[in-house]
């Protein structure tokens, strides 16, 4: 203990660490209070950017080397090393290179003192002020495991964004200790200016803000005034399992063949062998196997274009930044008598939309997402939804009732026994049974 | 319990003789007061807000923020005072200072003057030195209960001989030159 304390700083008021930094930790229950070390310390370079998402403090390392072996065992990409002798050891980059590879965020996570940090958190917010809640990463369809680190109590700080960071939570079965830098710095959405906050109707050029009741009776008329096929849906892989379960009643109901939820993204994803995966949305699997994969999206906004299809409602998607031609897509939302948004930010498809609905994001509620190898794994709620967004599965549950006159769900946990009762991959599973760590679909399902 | 006390009666009218006799007591000397003999005070209330009790001497109720000496603030922005504050008075905006030995520099450091308790926990929980508070008085801040705030940038001066008053001003408005405005002490 004395030896790591001989050249680290005295500066725990002004890192980042401070607050969960192990050296912190054991110099409170074992520390020697009264320094016998009479020497100066050895300075060592500071606040020294190791690539875009670490900034290194030499000073404040320990040298224990574990962000060392995380470049050369885990993404076996090496930048990094032990430089120098005896007390001018110090971690540093091999020239030429830059911390730069797709997980490097983990050295910030791993590193026990304040050496390495995170420049996307630096100064933003002292880490006592943070709350956390468990929840899984909706950056691609692996669904790593993460905690959302919340800050409410100091508005002020973080100039007023309530998910801060995002770290890693230990699953043995998907993400080890890990996730994707993709994923960490993924979460601008939710606090983004964008989010749709009110339900919006757009009539001839103005937008009109309306209650929800009046938007459940106007998307509620809307369905009913056209026939089963003159209705498109594309519902979103970015939708929990219980939304799209309640979507699926909704249009089973109404007779709607017209569904879909792949949309290609303009930009097919990379993929490696250890987490990021292709497909950058977190319930594919789950819209497969509650089978919203009735008919194909493109088809259904060609339909829309020829006036086929009168009533286009889109969740989620952006289409006019997905693969298909601009020009298609514009003609398609143009040709449809009524659009219908539902989506947690505003984006070019739903400037074109009717009706808007707005959407809570993941952190602001419950839900489940099915990842690629079909383990079910639980998000929860850290804050409340901003405005007056609601779950997609709370607004369906309503239309629901408006339409088919069908009982209202009044928690996530019903909507998911209710699935686990319908859809056969589903059986068995409950909130209790996936716990924290998820849970495979029954086997034997597709 | 001694057996006098036991009997209950007794004891209410002790209690009633004390509270009566202070009643004729102080009815007597706010009457002498009335008739003009102004050393008989009566009862120690006071009539706030026409009569103020001055402050003591040794009350430090004036925040200063100390610089450096080239004239930034010692503030590091660690938040210990925004922590330790029980009033959650104090609101600090951090930022990079270009010298990597000091790091961290607030960018904006107010207090709200109307939610201040003047417990001095900010001064205690500082490791920099960066606040003080000293003797003075406190402008209109606690009478007028309004929201104010100091901002950083509006204290003036390394070490000032004699500190300015805290500058007051609206949360909102631009920064203005601090306005000395020590209301006597009644």
């Amino acid at each position: 203990m004395e030896f790591h304390l001989i050249n680290h700083p005295l500066d725990c008021p002004v890192c980042d660490q401070a607050g969960e930094c192990w050296l912190q930790i054991y110099y409170m229950k074992h520390g020697l209070y009264e320094p016998r070390m009479t020497d100066d310390k050895v300075h060592k370079p500071k606040a020294v950017p190791l690539g875009p998402h670490v900034i290194l403090d030499a000073e404040r390392c320990i040298l224990c080397s574990r962000c060392v072996r995380f470049c050369d065992e885990v993404t076996r990409t090496g930048e990094l090393g032990i430089f120098g002798r005896g007390d001018r050891s110090e971690i540093g980059l091999f020239p030429g290179t830059e911390l730069a590879n797709k997980y490097s965020g983990n050295v910030v996570d791993i590193c026990p003192v304040g050496a390495l940090t995170d420049r996307d958190f630096r100064f933003q917010v002292r880490v006592w002020y943070l709350e956390s809640q468990k929840s899984i990463c909706p950056g691609c369809a692996r669904g790593c495991n993460i905690e959302v680190h919340v800050n409410r109590r100091r508005p002020h700080h973080a100039q007023g964004r309530r998910v801060v960071r995002l770290k890693p939570r230990f699953n043995d079965a998907v993400n080890k200790w890990w996730i994707c830098d993709e994923g960490r710095y993924g979460y601008g959405f939710v606090d983004d200016p964008s989010r749709l906050t009110a339900p919006l109707r757009r009539v001839g050029g103005k937008t009109l803000d309306v209650s929800w009741t009046e938007m459940f009776t106007l998307v509620a008329d809307g369905l009913r005034r056209y026939t089963a096929d003159e209705i498109g849906v594309i519902a979103s892989p970015k939708m929990s399992n219980e939304d799209l379960f309640l979507l699926e009643r909704l249009v089973d109901g109404l007779g709607v063949r017209a569904v879909d939820y792949r949309v290609p993204p303009a930009q097919p994803g990379d993929q490696d062998d250890f987490l990021i995966r292709a497909d950058r949305n977190p319930n594919s699997r789950g819209a497969e196997l509650i089978g919203l994969g009735r008919s194909d999206a493109r088809a259904i906004l060609n339909a829309a274009r020829d006036r086929r299809i009168k009533c286009l409602w889109v969740f989620h998607h952006d289409l006019l930044a997905s693969a298909w031609p601009e020009g298609e897509v514009l003609d398609a939302l143009l040709g449809a008598e009524t659009v219908i948004f539902q989506g947690t930010n505003a984006n070019a498809t739903s400037a074109h939309a009717h009706l808007t609905l707005p959407a809570a994001a993941y952190p602001e509620r419950e839900g489940t997402y099915t990842n690629f190898e079909g383990r079910v794994q639980r998000f929860r709620q850290a804050f409340e939804p901003l405005g007056q967004a609601l779950a997609d599965w709370e607004s369906l549950g309503c239309l629901l009732q408006a339409v088919q006159g069908a009982g209202r769900p009044s928690r996530a946990e019903e909507c998911f026994r209710a699935l686990a009762a319908a859809v056969p991959a589903y059986a068995g599973l409950s909130y209790r049974s996936i716990g924290d760590g998820g849970q495979m679909i029954a086997t034997g399902s597709p | 319990m001694r057996p006098a006390q036991r009997v209950y009666l007794r004891e209410v009218l002790s209690g009633l003789g004390l509270t009566a006799r202070h009643f004729f007591v102080n009815m007597g000397r706010h009457i002498a007061h009335a008739l003009g003999r102004r050393n008989a005070r009566g009862a120690v209330t006071i009539q706030y807000p026409e009569e103020h009790r001055g402050y003591s001497p040794r009350l430090r109720s004036l925040h200063r923020l100390v610089r450096r000496e080239d004239g930034s603030p010692r503030c590091v922005a660690c938040m210990m005072c925004e922590t330790v504050c029980p009033a959650y008075c104090i609101y600090i905006v951090a930022g990079e200072h270009p010298n990597p030995e000091i790091e961290k520099v607030c960018e904006a450091f107010s207090i709200d003057l109307g939610k201040c308790v003047f417990c001095g926990y900010c001064v205690e929980a500082c490791p920099e030195d960066a606040i003080r508070m000293d003797t003075g008085i406190l402008g209109d801040a606690p009478r007028a209960r309004a929201r104010r705030t100091r901002r950083e940038a509006s204290v003036s001066g390394t070490h000032p001989p004699r500190p300015d008053p805290v500058a007051c001003r609206p949360p909102s408005s631009s920064p203005s030159p601090p306005s000395p405005s020590p209301r006597p002490s009644g």
